[in-house]
């Protein structure tokens, strides 16, 4: 009845057909394509381009060909600035993973007690902004005030000098971003561990096998796709990391907690060599798709 | 199955577990109440050792100080500005798209999703430099609309909303049209009250990423009187003498509006079921 209705109006055969909804997906993906290209389209156009020149944020661009890419070569300071941000990234990804893994499964085993108060706690460091949690940090690691040293001194050590000490400081940022970014990672973990189905777990108590031994063969593998998203999104977080090391020590001691995304700050607003920020921001990119790729590749190998 | 195994053979496993969990919860909340209990400590006992836990003299001192010595309340209400602006904008947007990825099947809308989820590999540090130069061109340096409008495009809230409206049975949208509602309007009318726990989700997502933003504003905002909480804090930080009594406590109040937010809207955030396109 409805077909030969629709047959016998000429109105409802383009409505009806597939594809026939332009105008009202257009007008609701609107705004968000227009910040699209606005936002992220336009500006690695033009990002690319300025970074052939030597832009300096205002008059001209002269075009300076591949020079800021030979300059960027053979910069000790970009050089130190990525060596620190991959130490940064290989330090604070697998105690991430470790810490918001353990968490995620003591919050939904059977057998811990006061979950949800604990989950609050767990929680809470998520709603603290990067600035004010490398503050909470440098306020318990002060090295003439702090209370870590305080007690250090009490049972009969010597002042410890994390801010004076450049690899302390990377330390301090590395436990300051675990601290920190758990929670996000705990939900997701999680959300997959409740997704493992119960009946496997029963199986293996019915065969004997010890709680590692379920881990290890059961969980793990089930929450494989969740743990990939949270290592990945965690080392392409770690590469970006810059306003922890501002609140913690300022990148220093003196430069040498400067990680990349500082070092193009610096670059770039601070000295406004726009176009050699441009090119150095290219090269971080470049190293995010790269990373992003071989974990693809490294996860899909697993999974095979 | 597990009613029928032995109460006796869980106790050991109940207090390990209990125990290992409560070891980490007090190691994760100490530094927070440690900070939380300082900022009621007067200027004098803050650094005079042995420090104690508690305060000998428990004064507001450093509240009222971080209130009146540098611009706190114009500092909150950019942020409030900004986050609330910039929160209720992504919602909009977000559910908009999200709605038109998961409900129309016409194919620039699916290089469309593709190009959204590609946002998140080219976070806004990554064309820092650029970014900045177009937000300057468009007129938006050194004022709030420069620091919400290129933060209201999300992958993460596209997502959301798609994944959900996904789980909208299309027979719904099939018999509005033969009600004959109009697409736009059944999606305001019947889609958007219905997505309401997505809405909560990333109301609360997107207030707490906008409230914490800290190198975005810094780079777009110049002037004192447009400063956001975390520009005003972090210039506390970075003097050469840092005045902690005041730091501890406007990082304090700064913290107050997201933890009663959160504690209110908790259970939206802790059942949020997020995996797909994640971005802050």
């Amino acid at each position: 009845m409805v077909d030969s209705a629709n047959r016998a109006t000429p109105r409802w055969w383009p409505r009806r057909r597939h594809n026939s909804y332009t105008v009202a997906p257009l007008i609701l993906i609107s705004v968000n394509l227009l910040l699209f290209l606005t936002f992220f389209v336009w500006p690695a156009i033009i990002g690319l381009a300025y970074s052939f020149t030597s832009y300096t944020g205002v008059g001209d661009a002269p075009w300076v060909g591949l020079e800021n890419y030979r300059e960027l070569i053979g910069d000790t300071d970009f050089y130190a600035a990525l060596l620190r941000t991959l130490i940064y990234t290989a330090c604070v990804v697998p105690l991430m993973f470790v810490m918001s893994l353990g968490i995620a499964y003591l919050l939904v085993s059977p057998y811990a007690k006061g979950k949800p108060i604990a989950r609050v706690i767990f929680f809470l460091p998520w709603l603290i902004s990067p600035i004010i949690a490398g503050v909470i940090w440098r306020w318990l690691f002060g090295e003439n005030f702090g209370l870590v040293n305080f007690v250090i001194t009490e049972l009969g050590g010597d002042p410890v000098s994390w801010q004076s000490n450049g690899d302390l400081s990377l330390m301090i940022v590395v436990i300051v971003a675990t601290w920190a970014g758990t929670a996000f990672n705990m939900l997701l973990f999680i959300a997959a561990l409740k997704n493992v189905p119960v009946s496997y777990y029963e199986a293996a108590d019915l065969d004997g096998a010890n709680a590692w031994q379920k881990f290890r063969n059961i969980t793990l593998p089930a929450i494989a796709p969740t743990s990939f998203i949270v290592v990945l999104l965690s080392t392409l977080h770690a590469m970006k990391e810059y306003t922890y090391f501002v609140a913690v020590n300022d990148g220093g001691p003196g430069t040498e907690n400067n990680l990349i995304v500082q070092y193009i700050y610096e670059t770039g607003f601070k000295r406004t060599q726009m176009g050699y920020a441009s090119a150095a921001s290219f090269v971080l990119l470049l190293i995010l798709v790269i990373v992003a790729v071989l974990q693809l590749i490294a996860s899909r190998r697993k999974g095979s | 199955m597990a009613a029928s195994r032995s109460r006796t053979g869980d106790m050991p496993k109940k207090i390990g577990s209990s125990a290992i969990m409560w070891l980490l919860a007090a190691l994760y909340g100490f530094p927070l109440l440690w900070f939380v209990v300082s900022s009621f400590k007067p200027g004098g006992e803050l650094f005079s050792y042995p420090l104690t836990f508690w305060p000998k003299n428990p004064t507001l001192k450093g509240y009222t100080d971080a209130w009146t010595s540098f611009d706190f309340p114009g500092y909150l209400i950019n942020t409030m500005i900004v986050a609330i602006a910039a929160t209720l904008l992504t919602i909009m947007v977000s559910a908009a798209c999200g709605y038109a990825l998961a409900k129309y099947g016409n194919w620039w809308l699916k290089i469309f999703a593709g190009c959204i989820l590609a946002t998140t590999m080219l976070p806004t540090e990554t064309i820092l430099a650029p970014l900045f130069l177009v937000v300057r061109n468009l007129g938006l340096y050194n004022s709030l609309s420069g620091v919400v409008i290129p933060a209201v495009i999300t992958a993460t809230g596209t997502f959301m909303f798609r994944q959900f409206f996904v789980t909208v049975p299309n027979d719904l949208l099939e018999a509005a049209r033969i009600d004959g509602s109009s697409e736009l309007s059944t999606f305001f009318r019947i889609m958007l009250p219905l997505s309401r726990p997505i809405v909560l989700t990333l109301a609360i997502f997107s207030f707490q990423w906008r409230w914490n933003e800290y190198l975005w504003p810094l780079i777009i905002l110049n002037e004192p009187s447009q400063f956001t909480l975390q520009i005003g804090i972090a210039g506390i930080v970075g003097a050469n003498n840092v005045n902690w009594s005041i730091l501890i406590s406007a990082s304090v109040l700064s913290m107050v509006p997201l933890v009663a937010i959160y504690l209110v809207f908790q259970k939206y955030v802790m059942n949020a079921d997020i995996n797909a396109g994640l971005k802050d």
